[in-house]
């Protein structure tokens, strides 16, 4: 019981930690928000130019406008768990403070329970603020959207995403200078396959492959149901998309705490940790 | 002001304080030396070889503190201070050999050891964005303190630091290094670690902060029992905390023992009437070979015999 007490508090030290960071760097907030609203924006407009291509139906502008701006936003969530996730090691390597969190007396669930839990509450209300801003740009009909199901994928989906997370934080723990960066090939890789913007039937086969087992194409499909279908919780549709994220979810978690403690075993071994002396 | 109680903080972990504080027991440490994506690497094991590739840090150190004992680490740059601290602190594994502290090894019981120890670094290091006292609650909650605990014991330890009440909401990019130090020094105290590392801690701090620290290491010594391992280039502060000290030079140790037992085999060996100073004690034992007798009877004095080693090493660099 006083175990359970002290990693709690230890996880609600890296919440409280990150949201007083989060209220020092307002203005980058401000400014990465706009960057994401202009982003999904020329994303979305897309949809307009097919429109001025005639013979299409305003019905099938709408659903792409739909399909897009759910792309965009699925997008910009996964962008901002994922970075958040993985700053908690960049930033602590940047500030120097690595050491001091790595000889604290917690377990690494714990570390990283606490920097995931604060990266999905942060994702999820960036990705709302972002979504209300991009949509009243259109006029969209959301009169077939279940609000409920969509909540309900995107939190199944960021488990997954968390495992992506701490299995890419493993880079900037073992590159010093530029394995912040490195990690950016891992959301570049799930931006290409996982149907962000178009659906995967128009990837080649060998790509569709890596779609199948990114978790970001069955949330962006979950939501689609959601949003475009009324598709319910316990329909058909979305358990399709329910099975795969609980496996990935299942797998991807103690996969990522696994990688992650291999390579703390071997920067202990080697002295990367420090950043000097 | 008192310093938080210690065992208070340690309540499911058994601690003989018959047993020695800190055992390192034939430890050494090799660090690879980074090369290119192309340069090729010789298979060959041959010592020559492998010196040119590899770094020793540590070499073979054995060191025994018992508890409550202040013993000082002294050595230059590079010597192997700073690896020996990381070792003791479970943020480095040692190639050969252990070290534990209380008898719980620093790698098969890195969790216990992690609640028994704390380090303060050269480098004081901090979420600089974040205030004192949001650096310091997110490092009390990591060793299980409530909020209302650790505001509490933050705002008494800062003040006993120097530390203004003004200063300890203010985001630490706008204090001084000196000041910033003193708040790394306060997160190691909060935490009442029972066995306190110290890789010199005093570096960059004007006389004054100096002698605060120096006061409240002690306190923490006299009155809670702490065991302190401290390095330091400043000879001065060795000889006035130090129970006892050790003299590291390239990754071994080249003599220990109480500062005065050390001046007064120096004043001897160098044949002087007045004890020799701790500084003198230290360029003695880290010149690039030991000054004989023989030597000081050459060149005429051990000052000069220091020199003539020193330019020799020079030459053959």
């Amino acid at each position: 019981m006083a175990s359970l007490v002290h990693q709690t508090r230890a996880s609600y030290a890296f919440f409280e930690r990150n949201w007083n960071l989060t209220k020092r760097y307002w203005a980058w907030e401000v400014v990465w928000l706009v960057y994401n609203v202009i982003n999904a924006l020329s994303v979305t407009l897309i949809s307009k130019n097919t429109q001025m291509l005639g013979n299409v139906s305003r019905a099938q502008v709408n659903a792409l406008t739909l399909y897009l701006i759910i792309g965009t936003a699925v997008w910009s969530y996964l962008s901002v768990t994922f970075d958040g996730i993985t700053d908690m090691i960049n930033i602590e390597r940047w500030e120097g403070t690595i050491e001091h969190t790595f000889m604290a007396p917690i377990s690494r669930f714990t570390h990283m329970f606490g920097s995931c839990w604060y990266a999905v509450i942060h994702g999820i209300f960036y990705t709302f603020v972002q979504l209300i801003i991009v949509a009243s740009f259109f006029n969209l009909d959301l009169s077939r959207a279940n609000y409920l199901t969509a909540v309900f994928v995107l939190v199944l989906g960021s488990i997954s995403f968390i495992g992506l997370g701490i299995g890419a934080s493993t880079l900037p723990l073992l590159f010093t200078e530029r394995g912040a960066q490195m990690s950016y090939i891992i959301k570049a890789v799930v931006l290409l396959v996982s149907g962000v913007y178009y659906p995967v039937e128009v990837l080649p086969l060998w790509m569709q492959a890596i779609a199948r087992i990114s978790p970001a194409t069955y949330v962006l499909n979950g939501l689609r149901d959601a949003l475009q279908n009324n598709a319910p919780i316990w329909s058909l549709t979305i358990w399709a998309s329910t099975w795969p994220l609980i496996i990935s979810g299942v797998v991807s978690v103690p996969l990522g705490l696994w990688v992650f403690g291999i390579a703390e075993r071997y920067a202990k071994r080697t002295g990367r940790l420090k950043r000097n002396g | 002001m008192t310093i938080p109680d210690l065992v208070s903080t340690f309540k499911n972990v058994s601690i003989d304080t018959t047993q020695d504080a800190v055992v390192i027991d034939g430890v050494s440490k090799i660090f690879r030396k980074p090369s290119p994506l192309l340069r090729r690497r010789p298979w060959s094991s041959q010592t020559e070889d492998k010196q040119k590739y590899e770094i020793l840090a540590i070499d073979n150190i054995s060191l025994t503190v018992k508890q409550g004992e202040i013993v000082g680490i002294l050595g230059a740059n590079g010597s192997g201070k700073s690896t020996l601290i990381r070792m003791l602190s479970t943020l480095l594994i040692p190639d050969t050999g252990s070290i534990t502290v209380f008898g719980y090894d620093v790698v098969k019981n890195e969790a216990v050891v992690q609640r028994l120890i704390n380090r303060v670094s050269v480098e004081a290091s901090f979420f600089k964005k974040l205030s004192p006292m949001e650096n310091l609650l997110y490092a009390a909650r990591l060793y299980n303190m409530s909020g209302s605990v650790a505001r509490a014991k933050i705002k008494e330890i800062l003040h006993r630091l120097g530390i203004n009440s003004d200063r300890i909401g203010a985001p630490l990019e706008n204090m001084s290094r000196g000041m910033q130090q003193k708040v790394a020094i306060a997160r190691a105290f909060l935490t009442s670690p029972i066995v306190l590392l110290l890789d010199e801690p005093t570096t960059g701090l004007d006389p004054r902060s100096k002698v605060d620290v120096q006061n409240f290491v002690n306190e923490l010594r006299d009155v809670h029992g702490a065991t302190i391992l401290i390095t330091t280039h400043d000879m001065e502060e060795a000889d006035a905390l130090c129970d006892r000290v050790a003299i590291i030079d390239k990754g071994r140790i080249i003599a220990s023992g109480e500062a005065g037992e050390l001046k007064r085999n120096v004043t001897a060996l160098q044949g002087k009437s007045t004890l020799v100073t701790m500084n003198e004690v230290f360029m003695h034992y880290t010149a690039s070979r030991l000054i004989t007798e023989e030597d000081i009877k050459l060149y005429g004095s051990w000052e000069k015999a220091f020199e003539a080693v020193e330019a020799q090493r020079e030459e053959e660099k």
